[in-house]
């Protein structure tokens, strides 16, 4: 039992260890939102389905130090989603931005919406129609 | 009659869907934002020499391939032989791009397997890397004698590969099109 709280409490001990970036980035409390905010909607390319604040790849860290630099360059959040966009592309972004080629992504759940919208507006329209005794009818 | 057959057209769409993906190769390959635009400017201390550099200014006006590799890489290992015999063949300058190594496990890499490179750019903490946009090497990229990137192959280099995507774009003679 010893043994195994021994264990337990080195287990326990050394997550922070596997921690990413720990320390603050910025001491304004400000810069520090945006960046903690921008980190967490840029994808990680080499370890898709990560954003860059949860993964430790050094592509992830790399990034996150760009984002750094430009940040405490006074570059605006846009500027710095056009300086990932132009070199990895717009699946950089986990929320990508409207414009001509993300359009589909952005109006297909509207569109879905409103075709099983209409899909049901026909059944219950036509079930309506029907009288009630006629359960013994064959649809179709 | 009329539901079975638009259920049959919906299953063939469905599974056409499901061909298409099947098909379409590896799913984590991003196409480049790159080809058909200039390629990013870079200067990089070269791997051999700190004191000298290798850039955007030494690989004009000819058709280049900048070669993205690593001594941690796997692939590039299988990738090396290839590239010997390309920097053999002659058609191409090699441009390389030491991306995230060390200098010691580079220079070690280059004298055991061959040096295929015109020069290569030592870019330790990948900011290079990262105007280029990679995001694993191998990578490769063609880039034309007025600085545009025509292709860019991600993973290792083959003959095939060589001649099936990258000489039909070198067949003008050097211009982008």
């Amino acid at each position: 039992m010893k043994r195994f709280l021994i264990v337990m409490a080195a287990v326990l001990f050394t997550a922070p260890a596997f921690a990413i970036d720990t320390s603050k980035a910025f001491d304004d409390p400000e810069l520090q939102a945006r960046y903690d905010k921008l980190i967490s909607e840029v994808r990680c390319l080499k370890c898709q389905n990560q954003s860059i604040k949860d993964s430790n790849v050094f592509l992830a860290s790399d990034l996150r130090r760009e984002i750094r630099r430009l940040i405490s360059e006074g570059k605006t959040d846009a500027e710095i989603v056009d300086f990932l966009v132009t070199r990895y592309g717009e699946f950089a972004l986990y929320r990508p931005r409207a414009s001509g080629k993300t359009l589909v992504l952005w109006i297909a759940p509207f569109l879905l919406v409103l075709l099983g919208g209409f899909a049901m507006f026909r059944v219950v329209r036509h079930r309506m129609s029907l009288s009630i005794d006629d359960e013994t009818v064959k649809e179709g | 009659m009329a539901r079975y057959i638009a259920l049959l057209v919906a299953a063939v769409i469905l599974l056409g869907f499901l061909w298409f993906g099947l098909l379409r190769g590896d799913p984590r390959a991003l196409p480049s934002p790159y080809i058909g635009k200039p390629a990013p400017l870079f200067v990089l201390p070269t791997l051999k020499d700190q004191s000298k550099t290798v850039g955007s200014a030494d690989m004009a006006g000819k058709f280049t391939l900048v070669n993205v590799w690593a001594t941690w890489c796997v692939q590039c290992r299988a990738e090396h032989q290839f590239l010997m015999d390309l920097a053999a063949e002659g058609s191409i300058p090699i441009y390389g791009i030491n991306w995230r190594d060390t200098r010691p496990e580079a220079l070690r890499w280059l004298q055991q397997l061959g040096d295929p490179y015109v020069a290569s750019g030592f870019d330790a903490d990948g900011v290079v890397g990262i105007d280029w946009g990679v995001y694993g090497a191998p990578e490769s990229f063609l880039v034309s004698a007025d600085g545009v990137v025509l292709f860019k192959q991600l993973g290792p280099l083959s003959w095939d590969i060589w001649e099936r995507d990258f000489v039909p774009l070198m067949a003008d003679g050097g211009a982008s099109q």
